[in-house]
């Protein structure tokens, strides 16, 4: 397993990401800048870090759809690559297109910064079990996740919402979600095999004893299980598996 | 050549924003705000052979970047503007 985590002019949740990966998991992590064309061989997780990329002018993430690395991230997801958006990277990822929707000023215009619940909605590469509740940091203005109902529907048949705003127990309604996301929306999946995730809360941010949890530590070691469980197929056998 | 694109949240895209502005002007006195939508106005200078190559290449760039279509409208004005 090799990571990549992308750095924007403005990202400012990189030192968490890299360290976790580094760190905390022990997965060699190159950092690329925005204006690189190519990853480096063989990674695995490309992880777009929270932050203000380009200080957040006219949309959230939507100058950096522009950057050069955007291609290459765009073929590596394409081929069924992980890549993991947190924060101002799921803007990104949504600005880009590998993940539908968009992420909108919070409801009650307040920049939200505190430990909310999440309750697992898709089972995927990130995530072993539904139902699941996990309790992760948040700190956004803009989290507020809007697609059509078409896709909202089409979201909710495949499986592919991740996560939803829940209280601790996992009940899902209006009082737990803390930007009026659309279906309580926190988190959805893409790519040909689930292989991207975008999520406003910060997992690299909860991921130590020192963060006072290790809840999003879990996104992680399930990442590595299911990389590790699928007897380390070699990226020329994923590629077929997302052909098939 | 002056150009100028208006982007607007969809109408049925809720605007906490404008919201935010309207209570405002109540409170400051001025009565009869019923709602306040706040967009952007984004004025460009540009070259172009004419009006028509001015709208195809500002179409691209709305459609691209200026605006993103799953959450806003937009509205394109060759010409100076007001």
């Amino acid at each position: 397993m090799r990571a990549a985590v992308v750095l924007f002019p403005g990202s400012n949740s990189d030192v968490e990401m890299i360290r976790t990966l580094r760190e905390v998991m022990g997965i060699p992590t190159d950092v690329v800048w925005h204006r690189d064309t190519a990853l480096p061989p063989d990674t695995e997780l490309v992880a777009l870090p929270g932050g203000f990329s380009f200080g957040d002018y006219l949309r959230c993430g939507a100058i950096a759809r522009t950057s050069p690395i955007i291609g290459a991230i765009r073929r590596h997801a394409d081929r069924g690559g992980y890549v993991l958006g947190v924060c101002n990277g799921f803007q990104i990822l949504t600005e880009v297109g590998l993940l539908p929707g968009a992420l909108l000023r919070n409801e009650h215009l307040r920049f939200e910064c505190r430990d909310i619940f999440l309750r697992t909605d898709a089972e995927g590469p990130f995530t072993e079990r539904r139902g699941a509740v996990l309790r992760l940091p948040i700190a956004h203005a803009e989290g507020r996740y809007h697609t059509d109902p078409a896709t909202l529907r089409r979201l909710e048949a495949e499986g592919r919402i991740a996560f939803r705003y829940a209280h601790a127990d996992g009940l899902v309604n209006a009082s737990a979600n803390p930007n009026g996301s659309l279906d309580s929306i926190a988190g959805i999946y893409g790519g040909p095999a689930r292989n991207i995730l975008g999520l406003m809360p910060h997992p690299e941010r909860m991921s130590e004893r020192l963060h006072g949890g290790v809840d999003g530590k879990a996104l992680f070691d399930t990442l590595l299980k299911t990389v590790a469980g699928s007897s380390n197929p070699s990226t020329e056998e994923r590629r077929a598996q997302v052909a098939s | 050549m002056k150009a100028t694109v208006y982007v607007r949240l969809k109408a049925e895209v809720l605007d906490p924003q404008g919201e935010a502005v309207r209570r405002a002007l109540a409170h400051m006195g001025v009565d009869g705000v019923r709602g306040v939508r706040v967009g952007k106005l984004i004025e460009l200078d540009i070259e172009a052979a004419d009006v028509d190559a001015a709208r195809a290449m500002l179409k691209r760039a709305a459609d691209e970047l200026l605006a993103n279509p799953v959450m806003e409208d937009y509205e394109v004005v060759v010409g100076s503007s007001a």
